[in-house]
């Protein structure tokens, strides 16, 4: 099965993120960028399906140039090769844009599966998936907590409020994955080392027929207008339990009309 | 005035949920309500008094067994109809997992931009947005096509205002394309009475302190009592205290409830970014370092089992 997994490098979330104040775009000057945290339960999905069925795996990822150090990242993990999508005039996609430069890409790369993270930590929009499943006229099986392949026929278990969906495509499919369908390994030395001679191809706009004004700032679908720090929270009581602290909570809770 | 289009989130068993009420109370601000229902066969019908009561002067519903069976692109194909027919000024959806994938289709197929995880829109379309774990506010524009964004649950405040809505039946055919990923089995996994965990004006979650499974009894016996929802954090999950789907962070839920109460939760960042725009938080841990009473407008510094069983009784006493 040859298998496409979609990366992306976001700025790491455990730390502080900011927006840029010139063009409102992430700050990935100042943050730490790593592999969006839900891609790499993507990366280990794939891995076990070409482990158990056979086939090959592609890193996909659109970005600018320092992305390449995820994608190295992402093939230390066991990932045959990688496409590196990369201009400088996508440089403020929108999420509608975006889609189209990946569904552009994925054409080129005849993937029976396309797998990716079911959001990314930075925007959490949810979107891609079926943006590309719409555009590439393919099944889309999102928020998948259980994958099952079987022949050219794709089984997940889908999260939902209320329980799970069991929901089944044939492929071609996307399938996004949520962090409770695996547990990613770590890269072996023998990974890293691998990975630093592992195939990655570069693809400009030009190469995948994209013209640079249906992408980018000028290409934009939504605009941000501008952006805010909100303001920390302050003024806190804090109270040691001296034997009535449930009583002091429940008193607080009063004055606020919760009880 | 031109129409805003609310599409509609229900379950089976509570009928319509709250985040569709704010919708509709949002939409009053922004022209003529008109409810879309996406459901299985009668599905209207069982909806239509609530939506009402919340301001709906219509209602489209698209009803079949085709718009149920197959996932999410025979919502967003009849949806896109309706909007290239009706024009409307605007297009609310939830911003639930599903409220986003259609969302996402419609998008693609109008070449209209999106937004997503929207707290406020104003009648002009600039909307407010919460980015980067409620750290960074953003106001932000569709600027290709009409406003098509999702909201956030919590945002608004939803008031009835009475309207009498006239009920119009879309004609559904579902395209073979439409029909690429099929729905065979819905499970309910979720027991119990308890408010739905991104829609609860109350939440009271538990982390490591809380120690085991079983002690999250005393988590889920103050949520009652407040008429709140249980959440965990990722550590209690992990350690499987409590299920997954009750995860409050950033790879879980986002809340944003009128209360938020923290048992033994340290309040690592990957937590606050699921519950740091409540609007009241309470903490209890006895470390007195713990980040969480950062945020907490009242912490109680103390061991959870001698101070929550404590508050429980004195709500007991009060009630």
């Amino acid at each position: 099965m040859n298998i496409v997994v979609l990366v992306k490098q976001v700025p790491d979330s455990g730390a502080d993120r900011n927006l840029r104040s010139d063009d409102n775009t992430v700050d990935r000057g100042s943050a730490n960028n790593v592999i969006n945290e839900m891609d790499e339960y993507a990366i280990e999905e794939a891995l076990k399906i070409k482990e158990a069925h056979g086939g090959e795996v592609t890193i996909l990822t659109m970005g600018p140039e320092q992305a390449t150090e995820s994608i190295r990242k992402a093939l230390s993990m066991g990932p045959d090769k990688a496409v590196h999508v990369v201009d400088d005039a996508l440089r403020g996609s929108c999420a509608v844009a975006t889609s189209k430069v990946l569904a552009a890409a994925l054409r080129t790369l005849n993937a029976d599966l396309v797998i990716c993270g079911a959001e990314s930590t930075d925007g959490r929009v949810q979107v891609m998936p079926h943006m590309i499943a719409e555009r590439l006229g393919v099944a889309a099986l999102t928020g998948a907590r259980k994958l099952t392949v079987d022949g050219g026929t794709l089984t997940v278990e889908r999260q939902t409020e209320e329980g799970y969906e069991v929901v089944t495509a044939s492929t071609p499919a996307v399938v996004s994955v949520w962090d409770t369908i695996n547990e990613p390994r770590y890269p072996s030395f023998k990974g890293i080392m691998a990975a630093k001679k592992k195939p990655v191809q570069t693809l400009s706009l030009g190469d995948l027929g994209v013209a640079p004004a249906e992408v980018g700032f000028d290409g934009a679908t939504s605009a941000v207008l501008e952006h805010s720090k909100r303001p920390p929270r302050s003024g806190g009581v804090k109270v040691t339990d001296e034997g009535d602290g449930g009583v002091k909570l429940v008193e607080f809770l009063a004055t606020e009309k919760f009880v | 005035m031109s129409e805003v289009l609310v599409v509609v989130e229900a379950t089976r068993e509570f009928g319509v949920k709250k985040v569709t009420l704010e919708m509709l109370t949002l939409a009053r601000d922004l022209g003529t309500p008109a409810a879309v229902v996406l459901g299985g066969p009668g599905a209207a019908e069982a909806l239509s008094a609530k939506l009402g009561e919340y301001g709906a002067e219509k209602i489209y519903a698209a009803e079949g067994e085709e718009i149920d069976g197959y996932l999410v692109a025979p919502k967003a194909t009849v949806l896109a109809e309706l909007v290239t027919r009706v024009q409307p000024a605007a297009v609310l959806l939830a911003s639930s997992q599903e409220g986003k994938e259609i969302a996402a289709r419609l998008a693609v197929k109008l070449d209209n931009g999106i937004l997503t995880d929207v707290v406020d829109l104003s009648a002009d379309g600039t909307a407010t947005q919460v980015a980067f774990a409620g750290s960074t506010i953003v106001k932000s524009k569709v600027t290709r096509g009409l406003p098509l964004v999702t909201l956030r649950p919590n945002s608004v405040n939803p008031t009835p205002a009475a309207a009498s809505p006239t009920v119009e039946q879309l004609t559904v055919t579902v395209a073979e394309g439409d029909k690429l990923a099929k729905v065979v089995d819905r499970v309910a996994e979720q027991k119990g009475s308890r408010p739905e965990l991104t829609e609860a004006s109350v939440v009271v979650s538990g982390g490591r302190g809380v120690g085991n499974a079983d002690n999250f009894k005393l988590v889920e016996e103050l949520a009652d009592l407040l008429g709140g929802a249980v959440g965990a954090s990722r550590a209690a999950v992990d350690s499987g205290f409590y299920p997954h789907q009750f995860q409050v962070g950033q790879t879980g839920k986002t809340v944003s409830p009128q209360l938020y109460i923290a048992l033994g939760i340290s309040g690592a960042i990957q937590h606050r970014a699921g519950m740091q725009t409540s609007k009241t938080i309470v903490a209890v841990n006895k470390d007195a370092e713990a980040p969480i009473f950062e945020l907490a407008d009242f912490g109680v510094v103390g061991d959870l089992f001698k101070v929550v069983p404590q508050a429980a009784e004195e709500i007991r006493k009060r009630k």
